[in-house]
């Protein structure tokens, strides 16, 4: 089972461990990390599941798809490096132990 | 504020943001959500979509774990029906016959599928689809089903058509008007909407009613339209629209009008008395002023966010830009703004290969737009409405028009 951790702006940071295949989106939701808002439910429609994601995991996500390459530059909290729609991120073995930081807003 | 109780009525979208919010903008009173389903708060959107084909999953239907309520103070009463609201005594009813004192009473309480009154309409095998249960339901029958009919041509209708075509089913869509989604999308839209779900293979019937449902052995069989025809079936289901649940809004004499009346703070005509969501008719500035009453999980969640924000002194009389979405099969569409009343569009992108957006726009002002798999569109389009940039149609039509440059700009270049 993968683990993954979420950084949030009120220094509470979580880590949890989900099922193969799960989304961080949806680790995050049913975590209660209401930080990532996901208001499409991770149908890539709404850019509110935006997090950073730590440098040293980057080489290991899939590729960002054109259509979240450009949401991404319509997200509330400014896009930086690590800047990537957690629905779109599947957890696998090779992200087993991502950390995340979760943006100020969503919206 | 520690010592105040607010009193949330109906526990879904609506009033789960509003527990959700009161307590992130610092809410230590008692919080009761009192839901009359079985389930603690979910999402809907899917149930017409991943849900039915098995892509989402239940697990990812929550809006918050179950532990989060406890550990957030918020008590969830599921399984029971708020019954009588006294604004006087400030008392809500339940149904179990506990009275919940409030300091405020929040009521979301969404809104019911409308009925089809037909004979054979409650055959077994005729189905609506609003909550998870029903869901359920429409699941299992449809894993069975042959041949579907949907009775209505709008968002739910036409996603659960779609889905039903994706899952290998003979499906035909009866719609009384002449276009899809007539009341909330522009011909241009419906238009191409129509021709793609017929391409995929979905029968759409418009400009036609059925007259009743044709059952054998108290099962559904088949469907007769008023020209004349039998469509066979062995599911129907019926999406001929919603209407507000306002009961308890009208037992206690609170102003109705299509949907329960609240002004711009959303506050009801009784006081301390508060409605968000679905059931909420409420004055809003992407329509003139004028009040509307919107279906979407956007609504739901803006109003939430902003009544938790006035419940907790930060009054928040704007709203943000409306925006829908809906998942038909392979086409996502997603309307920013509101276009009702558009008179004229300017179309932009590629319609042969699904991919554009529809600008709608009334007196040379851009209302909303309609964007066919183009999310990048749809969120430079909810930047634009909500800024100050204005945007004729001329500026759309140009060569070198982009949405993107334009929302980012703060104001469009001026005409050459
Ligand atoms: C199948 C389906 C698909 C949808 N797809 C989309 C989509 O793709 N995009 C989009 O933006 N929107 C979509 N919507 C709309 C969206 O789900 C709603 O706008 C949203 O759920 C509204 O939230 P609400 O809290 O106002 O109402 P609801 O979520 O309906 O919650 C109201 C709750 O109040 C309860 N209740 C009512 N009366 C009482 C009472 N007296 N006592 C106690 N409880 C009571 C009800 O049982 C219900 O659980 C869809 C809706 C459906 C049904
Ligand atoms: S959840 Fe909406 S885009 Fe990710």
């Amino acid at each position: 089972m993968p683990k993954v951790t979420f950084l949030r702006p009120n220094g509470d940071d979580i880590a949890v461990d989900v099922g193969d295949g799960t989304s961080i989106m949806q680790a995050a939701v049913a975590h209660g990390v209401t930080e990532i808002v996901a208001e499409c439910g991770g149908t890539l429609a709404c850019a509110t599941c935006h997090v950073y994601v730590a440098e040293e995991h980057l080489d290991h996500l899939p590729p960002i798809s054109n259509d979240e390459q450009e949401m991404l530059d319509f997200t509330a909290a400014p896009r930086e490096t690590g800047s990537r729609l957690s629905c779109q991120l599947p957890l696998g073995p090779e992200l087993d132990g991502i950390v995340v930081r979760c943006p100020e807003t969503q919206y | 504020m520690g010592s105040s109780t607010v009193i949330v009525v109906g526990a879904g979208q609506a009033g789960c943001q509003v527990a959700s919010s009161l307590r992130e903008e610092g809410f230590t009173g008692r919080i009761v959500l009192v839901g009359a389903e079985a389930h603690l708060p979910y999402q809907r959107p899917p149930l017409s979509k991943g849900h039915l084909t098995g892509k989402t999953s239940r697990d990812a239907l929550w809006l918050r774990p179950e532990s989060w309520f406890g550990e957030q103070g918020i008590e969830v009463r599921t399984s029971t029906r708020a019954k009588h609201l006294d604004t006087d005594g400030r008392r809500v009813l339940l149904q179990d016959g506990e009275a919940l004192e409030y300091d405020d009473l929040v009521l979301a309480t969404g809104a019911r599928n409308r009925l089809l009154r037909l004979e054979g309409a409650g055959l077994e095998g005729v189905l609506s689809l609003r909550t998870l249960d029903e869901a359920d339901e429409v699941k299992v029958r449809l894993e069975q089903a042959a041949r579907v009919v949907v009775v209505g041509g709008g968002f739910i209708g036409m996603e659960v058509a779609a889905t039903a075509v994706q899952l290998g089913k003979n499906a035909t869509v009866v719609e009384v008007a002449d276009q899809l989604m007539g009341r909330v999308l522009s011909s241009h839209t419906a238009a191409f909407l129509l021709q793609a779900h017929r391409a995929r293979g979905l029968d759409v019937e418009l400009t036609t009613t059925v007259s009743r449902i044709v059952g054998v052995a108290g099962r559904v069989a088949a469907v007769d339209t008023t020209d004349g025809r039998r469509l066979p079936a062995d599911l129907v289901l019926v999406g001929v629209g919603a209407s507000p649940n306002v009961e308890l809004a009208e037992q206690a004499g609170l102003e109705v009008d299509n949907g329960i009346v609240v002004d711009e703070l959303l506050r009801t005509s009784a006081p301390h008395v508060y409605a968000v969501g679905d059931c909420v008719c409420a004055p809003n500035p992407f329509a003139g002023g004028t009040r509307v009453r919107l279906e979407s999980v956007q609504n739901a969640t803006a109003q939430g966010r902003r009544l938790a924000a006035t419940l907790t002194g930060r009054p928040e009389p704007f709203s943000s830009v409306p925006w829908f979405w809906s998942d038909q099969a392979d086409i996502k569409l997603q309307i920013a703004g509101l276009t009702t009343g558009h008179t004229e569009v300017a179309v932009r992108g590629d319609v042969s290969s699904e991919r554009f957006s529809v600008y709608c726009f009334s007196q040379g002002r851009l209302l909303g737009v309609e964007s066919v798999n183009r999310p990048a569109d749809h969120m430079a389009a909810r930047r634009l409405l909500s800024g100050s940039t204005s945007l004729s149609p001329q500026d759309v039509r140009r060569d070198d028009f982009d949405i993107k440059r334009a929302s980012t700009a703060g104001s469009t270049p001026a005409a050459p």
